[in-house]
């Protein structure tokens, strides 16, 4: 069929956050649009296509919104897309186990567009509340069609698209009468299709929760929870970390022996500079990462982090923040420009910005691996984990710190409320967390670090051949010593600006020109071992916390805010942060 | 008896008469279905009991103790 006769309909999902309209977008489109139960996971507008029967959809996600007069930045944008009329046909998106709520901004969207649907979504989590909702009568009372789905399981997507097809080649409705109250109308049309058994499955569940978010258990178990995650990742990591190394030499020798014809240059920038490199970052950084996204996903899925935001609220408050921020530190330990981004589930402007200022002390993954590194090869006996989660305490401490002080000064304002809902705990998909977590996640950060390393690596390698590396170091040494590092170490931490995953390898391979030994693939455990002392191992881990964001986190922080004073501060906060710490301890140790 | 929504007890249920909180606050939460004759329940608290899990229409949101005040409860 020529291009030009396909039909294109474009179609906006709207609704509340957290009710599954993610899910749904990547069950119909394929795409993986990343989800997690809780509200605000979407941030911005994703968009993705279906080709079935010569008609192309296109599906435009929208970030969740209670309203659309547009309160926050989420909201805005959700509304100017409805109201720009640009889609086709706009879905919106209920949840079947709150279906008053959800409808108080549905009866504000109907009015808005041409050509709507209503989509009643986790009816089987309405189901197990012992709630069944009345599709036609909910049709009737609406003047929209309406369909029932589980999208989670693929349940109604068929009979969705047949209803989007046919919505869409309708001419318009006349003209629609706003609801004069949507909220009364909203109870009226709840309360009238809404039948509830009286049954409730939840029970075990709702149990569960309340001990989890008890008085006496909720904050000991959540620190167990997150030092258990710690011990687990670390722990686990050794042993694939190891087979690596091997496996990277093996391939080191192999490649050395295969490409000796070459010149020595050629032969060096692409054995010790590209490869090394690369398998240097992967070694170090994919068996932890592999280890702590699909742990974390499980807790993101069953809505655990909402409770944690809602435990730690109180001590966010004593810093002027809110529970919010601890969702955002959350994020920021997957990816500090993920956490950035993230900050705008915040609602209070004063108080975004200290977090986005302050998100990036907390280790992302690609420090994490320099954490677990050090922890293990200088503190044995302590427990590298224990190490790691006093690490992690200890970042989570400056931001919150750090923001505490900004919010008590130079951002200064009257106290906001507070507002967050906490979703229903839902049964972890494992299966869906493994594959999303695993390739979306792992693999993909892990792509971006080798395409940052691997010309990282070739450069490094002329660098350090051409003793630019040597006499920078130099330069760097009496700083380097002040603080409580070296010169070899500060480098390294300037030039993996791009991508903290560079840490280890650029002292590496400075460590080995330094020495002329014949460098191995490997993590080289005793090369680093015989040239750092313990202190310095402390030093480079606080500093590793603290200092600044890599070049993406700065980016983000730059498009967020739209200030480069904002970005500048961004920068030298934590490094100012970092630098008094590190001096400090060279003072004490 | 009537009381402010934060003295609700854990587990205890009230229906609401009137809200005079932060008109910012009471916009967002008349979105989430809380206005006057609704059912409250509340699901759990923090610790130090600054801040209130309520459950509403379906949903369960936190919120701060001394937000709420003013939300005055019957039950």
């Amino acid at each position: 069929m020529a291009a030009g006769k396909e039909r294109k309909i474009t179609v906006a999902l709207a609704g509340n956050p957290n009710v599954g309209k993610s899910t749904m977008f990547n069950s119909l489109t394929g795409l993986r649009q990343h989800t997690g139960n809780w509200p605000g996971k979407t941030v911005g507008v994703a968009e993705g296509m279906l080709r079935r029967q010569g008609i192309e959809y296109v599906f435009v996600d929208l970030p969740g919104t209670y309203s659309l007069d547009g309160s926050s930045e989420d909201e805005r944008i959700a509304g100017e897309y409805i109201r720009s009329g640009a889609a086709d046909c706009t879905v919106v998106v209920c949840d079947g186990s709150c279906l008053e709520r959800s409808l108080i901004l549905a009866l504000q969207i109907l009015p808005q567009c041409e050509k709507a649907i209503v989509c009643v979504n986790l009816i089987d989590e309405a189901k197990r509340h012992g709630l069944c909702v009345d599709g036609e009568k909910l049709s009737l009372l609406l003047h929209v069609p309406v369909v029932l789905t589980a999208a989670g399981r693929g349940e109604g997507m068929e009979a969705l698209l047949e209803q989007i097809k046919q919505v869409s080649a309708q001419p318009p409705g006349g003209e629609k009468t706003p609801w004069q109250d949507p909220v009364a109308a909203a109870g009226q049309i709840a309360r009238a299709c809404v039948l509830s058994d009286g049954t409730d499955d939840e029970v075990f569940r709702r149990r569960v929760d309340r001990l989890l978010v008890s008085r006496r258990f909720g904050v000991p178990f959540m620190l167990l929870l997150l030092l258990g995650i710690i011990w687990l990742t670390v722990w686990g990591a050794n042993y694939p970390s190891s087979l690596l190394e091997r496996l990277f030499d093996l391939g080191y020798a192999g490649l050395s022996k295969w490409l000796s014809p070459l010149p020595w240059w050629l032969k060096g920038v692409l054995v010790d500079g590209l490869y090394a490199t690369c398998a240097r970052v992967i070694a170090v950084m994919l068996p932890p990462m592999a280890i702590f996204f699909p742990l974390f996903t499980v807790l993101e899925d069953i809505g655990y982090l909402p409770r944690m935001a809602f435990l730690l609220d109180p001590y966010m408050a004593r810093c002027g923040g809110c529970g919010k921020q601890a969702l955002t530190l959350c994020m920021g330990l997957g990816c500090n420009a993920v956490g950035v981004t993230g900050c705008r589930i915040i609602d209070s402007p004063r108080e975004r910005l200290s977090a986005i200022l302050t998100n990036a002390m907390v280790p992302c993954n690609g420090r994490f691996p320099t954490l677990i590194l050090l922890g293990s090869l200088f503190f044995p006996d302590a427990g590298a984990a224990l190490v790691v989660a006093f690490c992690v305490a200890l970042g989570v401490v400056g931001a919150m710190g750090v923001s505490g002080v900004l919010n008590k000064t130079v951002l200064r304002s009257e106290p906001s409320t507070f507002l967050m809902e906490i979703p229903p705990f839902r049964r972890p998909r494992l299966g869906k967390i493994l594959i999303r977590s695993l390739l979306d996640r792992t693999l993909y950060i892990a792509g971006r670090a080798l395409t940052v390393a691997a010309p990282a690596g070739v450069i490094l390698w002329i660098f350090a051949n051409t003793n630019l590396l040597a006499s920078a170091s130099a330069f760097l040494q009496p700083v380097g010593l002040l603080l409580g590092m070296n010169g070899v170490i500060l480098l390294a931490f300037i030039l993996s600006l791009p991508a903290n995953e560079l840490l280890i390898p650029v002292i590496l391979m400075a460590t080995t020109q330094a020495q002329s030994l014949q460098s191995v693939a490997g993590v080289g455990e005793g090369l680093l071992q015989s040239t750092m002392t313990w202190q310095m191992a402390v030093c480079t881990m606080v500093f590793t916390l603290f200092h600044w964001p890599c070049s993406t986190t700065l980016m983000t922080v730059y498009r967020e805010t739209g200030s480069k004073g904002k970005t500048a501060a961004a920068f030298f906060l934590p490094t100012a942060v970092g630098c008094i710490l590190c001096i400090l301890l060279n003072l004490l140790l | 008896m009537e009381m402010g929504l934060d003295r609700l007890k854990v587990g205890q249920q009230a229906t609401v008469q009137r809200i005079e909180t932060d008109p910012l606050l009471m916009q967002r939460l008349r979105l989430f279905g809380l206005v006057p004759g609704i059912p409250v329940r509340c699901r759990y608290r923090t610790p130090g009991g600054s801040v209130t899990a309520l459950e509403f229409c379906g949903t369960v949101v936190a919120l701060r103790s001394r937000d709420i005040r003013n939300i005055r409860v019957s039950c």
